[in-house]
């Protein structure tokens, strides 16, 4: 039984729709900005945010706020709604029918709410979140919330095809979003993972992450009319079992990860265009990826990285940069690494830094994150006959 | 209910005020403010890790503990054919809490970056991952309620892993430093 993509959508600070987004691409666009005292803080952080006026006017334009339990959304419950809401419209699906299930995948959600006076508690509750974007559009299942750190948005799709494989559901409506707060930017300069600079992923002088918003859709299903070719052939989450916050120098649990995939996929590796992988551009998180991919037989395959376009999305980063990879082969190409200049990692891979074309029709994904979880799937575009 | 193609092989439940395993209570106390590092010292854990980590992993590791003492085999082998699966309601709230009034006086800020990790809540996950080395699945769902449907459910697709044989699962979730709850199983998935 194959899992499907029917639709997808992405709002992002480069654009409202997956072919803006695409676009921006390929023109070499980034929508990382230097910010300084941003919300008090006492550094100076780059960041890809949106411009909360254009986003807005554009969440009042498609959104009906009366079917709202309350008139005040955050940016958060904004980003995730438009996302749900033009995915589901251009899938010719009804959102209220029982065989389809909402996930939703964040990392922190509403968290901004905390440090305001007067909210409701519940508001807080990923849970809560999920279950209003779903009562948005009428569907009454339980939504589910994958919250596994950065990982969260790759396990969120591999979720969805357990549900659609074991035959639960339909579909699945894949919602990845996550927003930056004080709460997230302080955390992440705490742990001084944030470089002030545009990130480098796999380069020498690359000195730590950017973060990211966005909000990112992807329905999968196993009722296939024809129209849809991307499949998601095979997916795999592993610990290191070696720190909770520092990834196994040995880059075990994302070599397990991708040793999965490869195996049990069905799919050669002559067959697979290239890996977008993590590529935060700290320090460990190259070192370890570059590791893990040598190890795994995969030297040569080109290798990409997003987040020098969009700094590290959080729970919208696996949706995101999956569909962003599937329009890339649609196109027939491979998008370069944005920021990356000389590799600088002890693992030989090749990381791809021009847009290249290709004729391959599948691409292998790999994320990891705190917590020592590791995650890897291959999609597949199905040929016409 | 639906038939399930898993056993469970051992359960345990930590409340408050009591710790229960395979239904049967094992310890009791009324010492609520110090009733996980009781647990701790009452069991005799060498693990000096565990007073550094927050309420939610205190709990799943002390939980994890007892449960797999019970299961009477070698501990502390690698595994790589056994996931950890946990569901939860509340996140990470209560270290969210903490987090936020660390950062929330800008003269006074001091984030600690000890304190934010554990602002992620599958970070019990691992913590438990690395205690017994496994090697498998880690993953953290949230859900608005408790639903055991649901959880078996989760658990279930974990088995569909070809390599994974059982799974530490179920429920865990802590409101505050008092308010908490674990209710794990081992589950494995049946021949």
């Amino acid at each position: 039984m194959r899992v499907v993509k029917v639709s997808d959508s992405i709002i992002s600070p480069l654009g409202f729709s997956v072919e803006e987004n695409f676009d921006s691409l390929l023109r070499g666009g980034s929508a990382l900005r230097k910010y300084n005292r941003l919300w008090g803080l006492p550094f100076e952080f780059m960041a890809s945010i949106f411009d909360e006026e254009e986003l807005n006017n554009y969440f009042i334009e498609n959104i009906d706020i009366t079917k709202l339990p309350h008139s005040n959304c955050t940016k958060f419950e904004k980003i995730a709604l438009l996302s749900a809401f033009k995915a589901i419209s251009s899938a010719n699906i009804d959102p209220k029918s029982h065989r389809i299930l909402f996930i939703l995948s964040s990392t922190k959600g509403n968290i901004e709410l905390l440090s305001t006076s007067n909210f409701d508690p519940n508001r807080v509750l990923l849970g809560n979140t999920a279950q209003m974007i779903a009562r948005y559009f009428g569907n009454t299942n339980k939504p589910i919330v994958v919250s596994n750190a950065c990982i969260s948005g790759l396990c969120a799709q591999i979720e969805a095809m357990r549900f659609l494989k074991s035959g639960s559901y339909d579909f699945c409506v894949v919602i990845g979003a996550d927003v930056l707060s004080p709460f997230i930017v302080s955390g992440f300069n705490s742990l001084k993972a944030l470089s002030t600079e545009p990130c480098k992923p796999f380069s020498i002088n690359r000195n730590g992450l950017n973060l990211g918003e966005a909000a990112a859709t992807i329905i999968y299903s196993t009722v296939d009319d024809g129209k849809n070719n991307w499949e998601i052939v095979c997916g795999a989450t592993r610990n290191d079992a070696n720190h909770i916050s520092g990834p196994s120098r040995t880059g075990d649990g994302s070599l397990s990860a991708l040793n999965y995939v490869l195996q049990y996929s069905g799919c050669k590796i002559a067959d697979i265009a290239f890996a977008n992988v993590h590529g935060t551009a700290t320090p460990y998180n190259d070192e370890m990826e570059s590791i893990a991919l040598e190890r795994a037989g995969l030297s040569d395959l080109p290798i990409n990285s997003l987040k020098g376009f969009y700094g590290h999305t959080l729970g919208a980063a696996g949706v995101l940069e999956v569909i962003l990879s599937m329009c890339s082969l649609d196109k027939g190409k491979i998008l370069p690494t944005h920021g990356f200049d000389s590799l600088g990692v002890s693992g030989n891979i090749n990381v791809i830094s021009t847009l290249q074309e290709t004729n391959k029709h599948s691409f292998l994904k790999l994320l990891s994150g705190f917590g020592g979880c590791n995650s890897s799937a291959i999609f597949t575009k199905l040929r016409k006959l | 209910m639906k038939e399930r193609n898993f056993l469970i092989k051992h359960s345990v439940k930590i409340e408050p005020n009591k710790v229960s395993l395979d239904g049967i209570d094992v310890l009791l106390s009324e010492r609520y403010n110090t009733f996980l590092s009781d647990i701790y010292h009452e069991k005799r854990l060498a693990y000096p890790k565990f007073f550094k980590m927050d309420i939610l992993c205190k709990v799943g590791f002390l939980a994890t503990e007892i449960l797999l003492e019970a299961e009477n085999i070698e501990r502390f082998v690698p595994r790589r054919d056994r996931s950890i699966i946990f569901c939860n309601k509340s996140s990470s709230v209560s270290t969210d809490l903490k987090f936020t009034h660390d950062i929330l006086d800008l003269d006074n800020f001091y984030p600690k970056p000890s304190l934010f990790v554990y602002t992620l809540p599958n970070i019990v996950t691992g913590e438990i991952a690395i205690r017994n080395k496994y090697f498998g699945e880690t993953n953290l769902f949230v859900m608005n309620d408790r639903d055991d449907n649901v959880i078996s459910e989760l658990v279930e697709h974990a088995l569909m892993d070809e390599e994974i044989n059982s799974v530490v699962g179920g429920w865990i979730d802590a409101e505050s430093e008092n308010d908490y709850e674990a209710d794990l199983c081992i589950f494995e998935i049946k021949q």
